[in-house]
């Protein structure tokens, strides 16, 4: 296995140091959270950053914060593991907790950081899809101050993002939801764990439990075209619906219709397509029956 | 480019000056002497290079050395407890859960800190902490009732 070459590793301890290290030092440079994509980029994909400036000594950039108007704000560096294992996102949204715990391995998941997945900006990103289906917005800073800019917006293609090279991701922003807020994330994937997606689905609506009625539905798909996306049209066909059986079965076959995969050596386009069909609909009706206990012992749930 | 870390290496002071981009792994093996701990993919998969990072499980082959200033590190050498071995490593020799070896110290640090987190895990709940650690000699089943041996006598103790 390739070593990196060696390198410069700087520590500052603000965000504007950061930055500022990043203009002072030129091209060449990167930003270094968790490391579980950089370091393999070096190893296997022949990066060689000039130098790199490790975030992790700035204070304030990681945590999860529950806000009074019922938002969440997850700090960029909070880790994977820390998403996955947190009373409170398990609380209110167990399954952005579980599309954490899909990622790699308990050791990846206590270096990686959710910031870092989002500006590594991989199609198959399993915390994308339940992010964009819970409307989140990422809050970004530069020299000249921040901007917080929606998740989809966010995304511009494979490793591609809209911030620019010596700004940083601080924190991930979750609007406020109802308490009757359901969801379900199904990362589809040969292997149980270890693996990267086939696709992965997430969907979040308010569901009504006792007339069966979903609003505000939101769908997002991973791995199946350049950028996480969400799936307009299968939400609209639910929007205000009673939901069947019927009825998530032709939200899957729309949300196929819109996805844009490609074939790879994982897997053909044609298979991704329905792939999305099937899961679509199992998410939508694993969300409604809102089964109680502990995700990792619902083995049911997940295909 | 060196940098001067200082570090807590299995429980003792240490002060090092290593290449900043000299990756945790190789500063274990070939600068420090500490050749427990395995490099079997390099890149995250397969957990042989597992170590315990400020009481965390992480893969020692993806961390550069100039992110370790302040750090507490503990490998397979640090994980007998006095002059004794670990229950965990007791439990993996008395049940036969380990083959030709080399996953093993991952297999070993792995499991113990699923224990210090789980007293009394599931099978299903070992398997899915030891997803990152692959063996590739043999079946997961005596790995996975060696730590479930070593959770029953971790409890005795306690007890």
């Amino acid at each position: 296995m390739r070593r990196p070459e060696p390198l410069e590793i700087f520590q500052p301890t603000s965000i504007r140091e950061a930055g500022a290290l990043l203009k002072e030092k030129g091209p060449g440079g990167r930003f270094l959270a968790g490391g579980t994509d950089l370091v393999i980029a070096v190893k296997e994909k022949g990066l060689s950053p000039k130098y790199v400036v490790d975030l992790k000594r700035i204070p304030g950039l990681s945590g999860i914060r529950e806000e009074t108007d019922g938002g969440l704000k997850i700090g960029a560096l909070t880790t994977l593991r820390e998403v996955e294992t947190s009373p409170i996102v398990l609380k209110r949204f167990p399954f952005l907790a579980q599309s954490a715990a899909e990622v790699g391995s308990v050791q990846i998941r206590h270096r990686a950081t959710i910031g870092g997945n989002m500006a590594n900006a991989t199609p198959s990103a399993d915390v994308a899809p339940a992010l964009l289906a819970l409307e989140a917005k990422v809050k970004i800073v530069g020299l000249n101050g921040e901007r917080v800019v929606e998740l989809e917006q966010f995304f511009r293609g494979p490793g591609q993002t809209v911030m620019a090279p010596e700004e940083i991701l601080t924190e991930i922003v979750i609007p406020p939801a109802s308490p009757a807020l359901v969801g379900e994330y199904i990362k589809f994937s040969p292997r149980e764990m270890m693996d990267l997606a086939y696709i992965g689905v997430a969907v979040a609506f308010v569901f009504n439990a006792s007339q069966k009625r979903c609003e505000k539905v939101r769908i997002a798909l991973g791995a199946v075209s350049p950028t996480p996306m969400r799936a307009r049209g299968a939400e609209s066909l639910l929007e205000g619906q009673i939901l069947t059986e019927e009825l998530a079965e032709r939200a899957g076959a729309e949300a196929a219709r819109e996805s844009k995969p490609i074939s790879d050596v994982r897997s053909s386009a044609e298979y991704r397509r329905d792939m999305v069909r099937v899961n679509t609909k199992r998410a939508l009706l694993n969300a409604a029956a809102q089964r109680p206990g502990k995700w990792t012992e619902r083995r049911d749930r997940r295909y | 480019m060196n940098k001067k870390i200082r570090v807590t290496l299995n429980g003792k002071r240490t002060d090092l000056d290593v290449p900043a981009h000299r990756l945790l792994l190789d500063l274990l093996r070939d600068e420090i002497g500490l050749t427990g701990t395995k490099e079997g993919c390099g890149t995250g998969d397969c957990g042989a290079c597992t170590v315990l990072l400020n009481g965390k499980p992480v893969n020692s082959c993806l961390i550069f050395s100039g992110e370790l200033d302040g750090a507490d590190i503990v490998t397979i050498e640090g994980l007998k407890i006095g002059p004794e071995l670990h229950p965990v490593q007791k439990a993996f020799i008395r049940d036969g859960g380990a083959q030709c070896g080399y996953c093993t110290p991952g297999m070993l640090m792995m499991a113990k800190s699923l224990l210090d987190e789980n007293p009394d895990p599931s099978d299903e709940e070992i398997r899915f902490a030891l997803a990152g650690n692959l063996c590739r000699c043999t079946g997961y089943a005596k790995i996975v009732q060696a730590v479930q041996d070593a959770a029953a006598e971790l409890r005795a103790r306690r007890a």
